[in-house]
């Protein structure tokens, strides 16, 4: 049985990681060329940790599954990134960043790696600023900043509705520059199918040629994967079409514990879904409620009405109603449920009744129509464009969709797995978010990962193998590997069912977002651990993979993902009804406070619940690592 | 072609669409017919139910690439009726819905066609030129950890949004397929004028834009001439101004390097 020791430093909390920082083993500089890293990955997570570590001198392979690592999905984040720089003056610091990130994960997270990603944030805006990325700015010339869900100071810099494309744009240009220096090895259309362990060391990958079909063996001497998150195992979602999970999924076969994979976000203001043909879900960025008030009528008979004629006191402004104190900046998972009841309790706009309106009327008197142009003009651009409706003159419509991914492989305070050697960074890890993730914390941590801490750490443990004993790809290992890669490759061309992947997809998503979405009860969840293996079986029978695999062939992509997404759907929910209680984004019914809030229970479940793989067919391995909180003490959260 | 927006009936489309099995091989038209769509679908979807239908009949689906379908990733990159990304302006081929068009019509799509972006399969091509143009200059030398406060330099906000006009390109090429001459000059000179609007530019300023532009031009791609064909198919309508400005900046660059002592 694995073990997780989460070997967090010593000290007391503010100075545990300047002090392990000055304590860590340094690799002699004439040293480094002779270690070969490879990085999965080229988002901000992994982008930002090529460039740093070729920086460093050490050689580095990064791998992409798109033809650039300019398309990561890091590059349609909206909102902004957090930074506890306190420029507005309004009392935010390292602490209190720290700890509203430990509170608003619901007491899930673990303190040690939620502090430090506190500390580094404010060098993360130095570090883009100086990279040339266009922030925001006041007339002064100084940054902008602006507050954003579940925060109550401005600590969110942001470049328009476009900051992570920014973001990810300097993370590129980083490692373009080290990539023309020979510094990195790109290699693009290169999907990593599986993790090759040497010894029980991480120590190389297999990947497939997108564009070739070549199947090819890559040594090194340590991975560092930084693939994503996994909410498309829903289908639809906000996530780009191609993100997927198999990267994550291949490590956790080969014994890297997957943590916490119940614990998925639902982001509130969602475009809503127009037919069966949907293929994705468009997010309005969450800054829309620092302006627009959300609502639906009091009464269901309103619900036909045009919205404009709906007069104010007919009107429920429920968040407002039911938080006072964060009225529409209510945190994700509060603001998403609560549209839910609403729903359920047949309140729901729109022609299929899942929406909730989202309102500028307000905003519009109060600021003048310019103004609000300004902040949110180009996403009343997208709103129009996939509606056909104008939010100046009409209430948006929205409503929850999957949005973001908090579990994910495990790994402890140096950000390595439980596999020696292999290192998670991003939204593959599970680290800091807890049960539920703040908006615009995610492309903190994946930039902190990836410039500030790995780094380091992936130093650190260089440091502690030898020097060119990089192994040779004839291993048997990666022959191994290699033959695993092609027999799946094999069995999804050669069943030649009469399905298509697309298809299999959709029910899963539905099984997923039926009984492991906003809402989860035992009776839904036990269901759906009957429906997704039955699912599975079907697909292996019945899918049809046209083509051949020594080609560009698209199909035979999404087909290898979706097979480990019926697996990954599988554990999510055996995980989600292991976890008797409610937290963050994880609601289970049977577990609620009596205003519907979530009910935790910090007796039985302040645990990380890490999953070890058994093999096919067989219950994996529930380990946990107790979450001790020092600095914080845990209460409700309560936004009221 | 652009039909009233308002309709809300289910339309039938033929599609004549460009298969081409590999690199190598010889590409042709081939037309699919697609009945009772939903006008809200958008034509990346509808892409997908002509797919699913081959799928299940055994046939390979039209390859073509696409990722975040809302407009930012820069994937896909379609040529529909012979315009880059299709008949309505500022937006990507991921964000143009069937309801642009009217109920019979017949599409032509196709993949980019330019020098510098060859054919990998249907309607995918190889842009990988653009990051080897990326590769030449198109970044500030910053080693991590090194930068001061980022509040240490104050910038005027007209410089940060003009640079932020200019770092909107969302390197999709649909300046190059539109260009007769298949020239990079919009996307290289947005990138360029980015970091010359910023104080954090300037060290490298013209060794940034010479390197970017000899590389334009080793990688085959042709000249500008004045058409700005390449902005008005620019799914963000980065301006042709930064073309102007790229013009100077060489300029400017080039008598600065001659003169250099
Ligand atoms: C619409 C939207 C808006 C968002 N807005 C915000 C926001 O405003 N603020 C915020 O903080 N967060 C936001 N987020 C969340 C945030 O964008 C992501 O969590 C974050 O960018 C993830 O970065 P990453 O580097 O971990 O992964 P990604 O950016 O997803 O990168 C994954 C990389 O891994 C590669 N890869 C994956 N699998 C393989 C494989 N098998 N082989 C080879 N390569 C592989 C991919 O090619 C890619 O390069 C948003 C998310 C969405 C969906
Ligand atoms: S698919 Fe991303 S821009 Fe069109």
């Amino acid at each position: 049985m694995a073990t997780l020791n989460s070997n967090i430093p010593p000290g007391d909390l503010p100075e545990k990681w300047s002090t392990y920082k000055a304590n860590m083993k340094l690799v002699n500089p004439a040293n480094k060329r002779k270690y070969k890293v490879i990085v999965v990955g080229a988002g901000l997570a992994g982008g930002s940790t090529a460039a740093t570590m070729a920086e460093l001198g050490y050689r580095v392979d990064c791998f992409v599954f798109h033809d650039s690592p300019r398309r990561a999905h890091s590059i349609a984040a909206q909102g902004g990134i957090n930074a506890a720089k306190n420029y507005q003056n309004d009392g935010d610091s390292v602490y209190r960043l720290f700890y509203d990130t430990v509170k608003g994960g619901d007491y899930r997270s673990r303190e040690s790696n939620v502090h430090r990603l506190a500390e580094v944030s404010a060098n993360i805006i130095d570090q883009c600023v100086a990279q040339g990325v266009p922030f925001a700015r006041e007339y002064g010339g100084l940054l902008a900043n602006r507050s954003f869900g579940g925060a109550q100071v401005s600590r969110t810099f942001y470049a328009r509705g476009q900051t992570g494309q920014q973001l990810l744009l300097g993370a590129y240009s980083a490692l373009s520059k080290m990539i023309g220096s020979g510094g990195v090895k790109l290699h693009a259309n290169s999907e990593m199918l599986e993790l090759v362990l040497v010894d029980g060391q991480a120590k190389g990958i297999i990947v497939r040629d997108l564009i070739t079909g070549e199947v090819t063996k890559h040594a090194a001497d340590c991975v560092v994967m930084a693939t994503g998150g996994y909410g498309n195992v829903f289908n639809l979602s906000t996530y780009a079409r191609n993100s997927n999970a198999t990267a994550a999924w291949r490590a956790y076969k080969k014994g890297a514990c997957f943590a916490n994979p119940c614990y998925t976000q639902i982001h509130p203001t969602c475009i809503p879904v127009s037919g069966d043909y949907q293929s994705k879900l468009t997010l309005m960025s969450e800054s829309l409620r620092n302006d627009g008030r959300i609502w639906v009528p009091k009464k269901a008979v309103d619900c036909e009405k045009d919205p404009n004629d709906i007069p104010e006191e007919d009107r429920d402004y429920y968040l407002e109603r039911i938080y006072p104190s964060f009225g529409n900046l209510a945190p994700r998972d509060v603001a998403s449920r609560a549209a839910k009841r609403m729903c359920d309790e047949g309140r729901g706009v729109g022609p299929t009744k899942l929406g909730v309106y989202l309102d500028f009327s307000d905003a519009i008197n109060r600021l003048g129509a310019d103004t609000v142009r300004t902040r949110y003009g180009n996403l009343f651009d997208i709103y129009k464009e996939i509606t056909n409706e104008s939010a100046y003159e009409t209430p948006m419509r929205i409503f929850p969709a999957v949005h973001y991914t908090m579990g994910g492989l495990w790994v402890d305070y140096n950000l390595m797995s439980n596999v020696p050697g292999l290192f998670v960074l991003g939204e593959a890890n599970f680290s800091d978010h807890g049960a539920n993730r703040l908006g615009a914390s995610a492309l903190m941590q994946g930039l902190a990962d990836g410039y500030f801490v790995a780094p380091y750490t992936v130093g650190n443990y260089l440091a502690t193998q030898k020097p060119g004993s990089t192994p040779s790809t004839d291993d048997p290992a990666f022959k191994e590997a290699t033959d695993k890669v092609n027999e799946m490759t094999q069995r999804l061309l050669n069943t030649r069912g009469k399905e298509t992947v697309a298809h299999f997809h959709k029910r899963l998503g539905k099984i997923m977002w039926d009984h492991c979405g906003m809402a989860r009860t035992k009776e839904g969840l036990e269901e759906a651990l009957k429906l997704i293996p039955a699912l599975r079986e079907e697909f292996w029978a019945n899918v049809n993979v046209p083509g051949s695999d020594k080609s560009l062939n698209q199909a035979l992509e999404k087909a290898g993902r979706l097979a480990d997404f019926l697996e990954l759907g599988e554990l999510m929910c055996r995980d989600a009804l292991t976890r008797e209680e409610s937290c963050g984004g994880h609601f289970r019914e049977e577990y609620q406070h009596p205003d519907g809030e979530c009910l935790r229970d910090d007796e039985n479940f302040a645990h990380v619940a890490a999953w070890e793989y058994q093999g096919e067919g067989t219950v994996p391995n529930r380990l946990t690592e107790d979450l001790n909180y020092e600095t914080v003490k845990m209460s409700t959260r309560s936004y009221k | 072609m652009v039909a009233d927006t308002s309709s809300t009936k289910n339309i039938s489309l033929t599609l004549r669409v460009w298969r081409q099995a590999g690199p190598q091989a010889e590409g042709s038209f081939v037309n699919y017919k697609a009945t009772d769509l939903n006008p809200n679908m958008s034509f990346l979807e509808l892409l997908d139910v002509i797919n699913d239908d081959l799928e299940r009949r055994n046939e390979e689906p039209i390859a073509f690439a696409h990722d975040c379908r809302e407009g930012i990733c820069g994937t896909c990159s379609l040529v529909i009726d012979g315009k880059p990304h299709g008949p309505h302006d500022g937006i990507a081929s991921c964000q143009t819905y069937v309801r642009s068009f009217k109920d019979g019509d017949v599409i032509v799509v196709e993949p980019y066609r330019a020098e510098p972006f060859p054919i990998q399969k249907d309607l995918i091509t190889d842009r990988s030129s653009f990051d080897t143009i990326q590769q030449a200059g198109g970044f500030i030398s910053v080693r991590t950890g090194s930068a001061c406060d980022a509040n240490a330099n104050p910038i005027p906000k007209e410089h940060a949004d003009l640079a932020m006009d200019a770092a909107a390109c969302i390197g999709c090429g649909a300046c190059v397929a539109a260009c007769k001459n298949s020239s990079a000059m919009l996307f290289v000179g947005a990138k360029v004028s980015q970091f010359a609007l910023l104080p954090q530019g300037q060290p490298e300023r013209d060794s940034r834009v010479l390197n970017m532009v000899a590389k334009m031009d080793e990688l085959g791609f042709g000249n500008c001439s004045n058409q700005y064909e390449c902005s008005a198919a620019c799914p963000k309508l980065i301006s042709h101004d930064f073309i102007a400005k790229l013009n100077k900046e060489y300029i400017g660059a080039t008598v600065r390097s001659a003169f250099k002592p």
